[in-house]
């Protein structure tokens, strides 16, 4: 795996990866269609993703939560707004309650997932915005700033509400 | 682990004044443009569809969270971009990439498996 590149605005704070992956569009479409593999990526080892629900149609909803070390929970949800398989996925993603509904605090983050075929391997481009494309700062914000009002030695789930923007 | 730089470099309160002073577009169209040039507060003002007052309370936000400084020059208020403070959510933004960066590894991984 090679990270092409990163593009990051310090002041619009908007972030696009690029990275390359030895293995066939069909197959990269599988991490993100497969809540099983999905799981396995988008929390860190320490705070291990559970994807419960995963509707993977347009306008459909995927509700997780992330396990933290001491067993706390931070939960999660998205909402796939686009799917055109296996090249192209949108979707909201914004922190949720114990029950899995949308707490509306903290903001919504929207990525957009596009994968080029180059043969044997896949580009994948991801970009990461806020709702109005601005304001990703916004739920970074919220995010780390939620993390901090917690209790020193608390540092891990300061590091899930990191990976849930 | 990258979040324990974080809580290393930043106070509570600064965050909160950063991000605060984040959320809001007049703001960052402000910080985009002092970076660039430097404005009087009457001149920021005839840009936006907002009083005199409302413009100078964007720039008090903004001076709180380290992100302009603010200068007097004769009857005007020059404002400008501040470095540092730029350079602190040019940090937090290294943070989040390399969230996406572990991910885009992590994927990497599960694909070697076949």
């Amino acid at each position: 795996m090679t990270v092409i590149s990163t593009d990051k605005n310090p002041e619009a704070l908007s972030l696009t990866l690029v990275a390359e992956f030895d293995a066939g569009v069909e197959r990269v479409w599988q991490l993100f269609e497969d809540p099983r593999q999905l799981e396995r990526w988008w929390g860190p080892p320490t705070y291990p993703a559970t994807f419960y629900r995963h509707e993977f149609v347009p306008g459909g909803a995927a509700k997780y939560y992330m396990t933290g070390p001491e067993g706390q929970k931070a939960h999660g949800w998205w909402e796939f707004t686009s799917i055109d398989a296996p090249r192209q996925l949108e979707f909201n993603d914004g922190f949720a309650d114990s029950d899995g509904n949308p707490t509306g605090e903290l903001g919504i983050s929207h990525a957009t997932v596009d994968l080029e075929s180059l043969g044997q391997r896949t580009r994948m481009t991801i970009q990461s915005t806020f709702e109005s494309e601005e304001q990703l700062e916004q739920i970074m914000a919220m995010g780390m700033e939620e993390g901090l009002k917690q209790a020193v030695g608390q540092i891990d789930s300061i590091l899930a509400q990191h990976a849930n923007a | 682990m990258y979040n324990q730089m974080v809580v290393d470099q930043f106070s509570e309160t600064e965050l909160d004044r950063l991000f605060q002073a984040f959320a809001d577009s007049t703001r960052r169209d402000i910080v985009r443009r002092v970076t660039v040039a430097d404005y009087s507060v009457s001149g920021l003002a005839v840009l936006y569809a907002m009083s005199f007052a409302a413009v100078q309370k964007h720039v008090a936000v903004l001076e709180r969270a380290s992100l302009v400084t603010k200068e007097k020059r004769g009857r005007e208020q020059i404002v400008r971009g501040n470095h540092e403070g730029l350079q602190k959510a040019r940090r937090l933004l290294d943070e989040y990439e390399q969230i996406w960066r572990q991910r885009a590894a992590r994927m990497a991984d599960i694909l070697a498996e076949g």
